[in-house]
């Protein structure tokens, strides 16, 4: 009924990552793994989907440590099968730094683009395994075109999104479906004291669009869903004319 | 014989993909059972069960339609040897005209026998005639080790009988089966309708003694009014007919049977076009068409009780999200359940168009057998969001009235649900490990509700 019953969300305390473990579980009590480094953050996570009536495991995951992630896939996985996978983490970083300082460039190339393929890769061996299960892969609608003020960032969401894109055809045959989910600016810790961009958001209602896009099998979408013919104008947009737009 | 496939129960939600390989003896079962890899294997008759009994996903699924012989039937004796892919129809057809007939029929006749076992089937007449397990003579069944190995209901593997009974394809692969026939004189039914003004009318009406003499019972009730006309319904009970009650035309040819397909619904249907509205108008139309009392009237199969068997693929019509379908039952003396959860369904933004409600008669030994006495009620959602909380609701009303779920239905609860209506289910479970210790049969609904390890 598309209705998952067990989820794992990699990226345990992402905001986005929880409120859509949240709009799932307020449907059904479901068994939820959440991966993340070990954490006061990563408990409060816990307590606050064990209040839903969901039964909470947490794996130790941290995306920079590439070579365990085989091994956090297969302990997320012990505990049966997974129904749906939650990409959700990642980094925001501090923009200028992340084109001027080679290691915050390289911490965030291997957070939000390398991680997300190794974890992509896992995820996929198992769920052709089960012969089932979804994936969703937050992306961003940054890794679209390429802006002055963020591109690092864009261009590991843009490396993410192509990974996932593909990763959507290679494991169709197999029944497992991927939703590549493209945000707008979202509400949340991770963007605080930033300037909100025009079509702003909140987890929440970025929740519900993965929520109806997982039920319905879709494989791409926005949130809100305005931003995508938004998006498409902008890409299209001469150079000129996008470098001088705000934001 | 092999290749990959998606797979989904008749109300089309959750597919799912396997390997799907299509046997044709009994001894290629074997072979594929004993090579069956670590996610296991599961038989699939016709698949009209609605959720995931028969299906698995990323493990081997049996497409057991390839195995299926015509009918070997003892015209004296009505003893008829039958392959499990063979469907009740195609049962019925070769039955019929050398005067025997099935004696519990589904509310569809495209389901196999391997189906009609593995969910013990009930039909109309389960208050006179029991479950379809009640007329299994014997059986031979692939197990785990590959062997096969023939069941009968009190031989020495009776246990393993009654644990394949309603064990939905756990325990090992029907391959065939021997049922016991029963005469007929003709292929009609004598029929009596009756319509009632709400639900209290209908229960009284069949607890004043009168279903006792109808062979066959069940009613249509409506969900989509509130208020007075709550659970208003039309009841239809009759017996197959004798030759006497035949017209002339018809006793010239009474084993004479034709169900036309009319027409096979194309996979177009928006998601939606079964909302409130619509299913409201039909309830009201359905209720009005139908006498306020008439008796005697003659009818085939089809006209009584499988009027759905004229269309194929209806399912269709609920669009891609699908349906669910959801059945209970509640033990008797406990009616104002029964009405409360007519009430609740009246009041919720989910309606239901086709709702059936039957008397149940004496349930048999097999410890996962749905039937039991009581009343037992069938009513079909269209996919919607809150429809699983709203089950979960429902779940709790019949579950603490002491009632239980139909697995063949099934699509939704949770494991612990489950086992809350089947106090047996240890019982079974034991049964099912010892022949299977390795868990090789598996299907996604027992990975669903744990019903193996
Ligand atoms: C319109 C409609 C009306 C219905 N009305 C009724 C009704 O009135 N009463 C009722 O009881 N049911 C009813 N059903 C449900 C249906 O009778 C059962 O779901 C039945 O099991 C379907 O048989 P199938 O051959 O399609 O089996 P499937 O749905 O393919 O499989 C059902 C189960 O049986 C197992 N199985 C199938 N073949 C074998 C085999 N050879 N060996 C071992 N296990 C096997 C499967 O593993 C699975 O667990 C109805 C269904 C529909 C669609």
């Amino acid at each position: 009924m598309g209705n998952p019953q067990s989820v794992l969300l990699l990226g345990g305390t992402s905001e986005i990552g929880l409120a859509v473990v949240e709009a799932f579980a307020n449907d059904r009590p479901m068994r939820v793994v959440l991966a993340g480094r070990p954490s006061a953050r990563l408990d409060e996570a816990k307590v606050r989907v064990e209040k839903l009536g969901c039964a909470v495991e947490t794996v130790d995951f941290d995306a920079r440590a590439l070579d365990t992630h085989a091994d956090v896939i297969r302990k997320a996985f012990a505990g049966g099968d997974v129904d749906v996978a939650i990409v959700a983490f990642g980094l925001l970083g501090d923009a200028e730094k992340a084109w001027t300082e080679v290691d915050a460039a390289v911490e965030l190339a291997t957070v939000n683009y390398t991680a997300a393929v190794a974890v992509g890769v896992g995820l996929g061996e198992r769920m052709r395994e089960q012969g089932h299960g979804a994936i969703v892969a937050m992306s961003s609608v940054a890794g679209e075109r390429p802006r002055r003020s963020n591109f690092v960032y864009g261009s590991t969401k843009a490396g993410l999104d192509a990974f996932y894109t593909g990763l959507t055809e290679a494991l169709r045959p197999d029944g497992v479906g991927v939703t590549v989910v493209r945000p707008g600016f979202v509400h949340s810790r991770m963007t605080e004291g930033h300037t909100p961009a025009p079509f702003s958001t909140t987890p929440e209602a970025v929740a519900a669009v993965v929520v109806d896009a997982v039920r319905n099998r879709q494989e791409q979408v926005w949130a809100p869903k305005p931003l995508r013919a938004v998006m498409s104008v902008l890409r299209h947009l001469p150079r000129p004319v996008f470098r001088r737009l705000p934001g | 014989m092999a290749h990959t496939g998606s797979l989904s129960g008749w109300g089309r939600t959750a597919p799912s993909t396997a390997r799907i390989v299509t046997p044709r003896t009994a001894a290629e079962v074997a072979a594929v059972v004993t090579a069956a890899g670590p996610r296991g294997i599961i038989a699939r008759g016709l698949g009209r069960s609605y959720g995931d009994p028969a299906q698995n996903a990323g493990g081997t699924v049996l497409d057991m339609t390839g195995l299926a012989a015509p009918p070997a039937i003892d015209a004296d004796t009505g003893v008829a040897v039958v392959d499990g892919g063979v469907s009740l129809d195609t049962l019925m057809r070769a039955a019929l005209p050398l005067g025997w007939w099935v004696p519990v029929l589904p509310g569809t006749r495209q389901v196999t026998v391997g189906g009609a076992f593995g969910a013990d089937v009930h039909g109309k007449n389960h208050h006179t005639k029991g479950s379809f397990g009640n007329h299994v003579l014997a059986m031979d069944v692939v197990t785990a080790d590959g062997s096969i190995r023939t069941l009968t209901p009190d031989g020495p593997e009776a246990e393993l009988f009654w644990t394949t009974v309603g064990g939905m394809g756990l325990t090992g692969v029907i391959v065939r089966a021997t049922v016991q026939l029963q005469r007929t004189e003709s292929a009609y039914f004598v029929v009596d309708t009756d319509r009632t003004r709400d639900l209290d009318e209908l229960l009284e009406l069949l607890t004043d003694g009168s279903d006792d003499t109808y062979d066959y019972s069940a009613a249509w009730f409506d969900t989509t009014t509130t208020g007075a006309k709550l659970g208003r319904a039309v009841l239809t009970r009759g017996s197959l007919a004798t030759l006497d009650q035949l017209s002339p035309t018809q006793r010239r040819d009474p084993l004479k049977f034709d169900a036309p397909q009319l027409l096979t619904f194309p996979d177009v249907f928006p998601n939606g076009l079964a909302n409130p509205a619509t299913l409201r108008a039909f309830s009201e139309l359905w209720y009005h068409t139908k006498p306020r009392r008439d008796r005697g009237a003659i009818q085939n199969i089809t006209a009584f009780y499988q009027v759905l068997d004229l269309f194929g693929d209806w399912n269709r019509v609920y669009g891609s999200r699908g349906f669910l379908q959801y059945q209970f039952l509640v033990p008797f003396g406990e009616e104002a359940t029964l009405r409360r959860i007519a009430e609740r369904i009246a009041a919720s933004r989910h309606s239901s168009g086709l709702n059936v409600l039957k008397r149940f008669g004496a349930g048999n030994q097999a410890p996962l057998s749905f039937p039991q006495p009581g009343w037992t009620v069938t009513v079909d959602f269209p996919i919607a969001s809150g429809l699983h909380r709203f089950c979960d609701e429902l779940d709790e009303l019949v579950l603490y009235a002491g009632g239980r779920l139909y697995l063949a239905k099934e699509s939704r609860t949770t494991g612990a649900n489950f086992r809350r209506g089947y106090p047996r289910f240890d019982e079974w479970r034991k049964v099912r490990d010892a022949t299977d210790p390795e868990g090789v049969f598996v299907s996604d609904m027992a990975r669903r509700l744990g019903l193996t390890s």
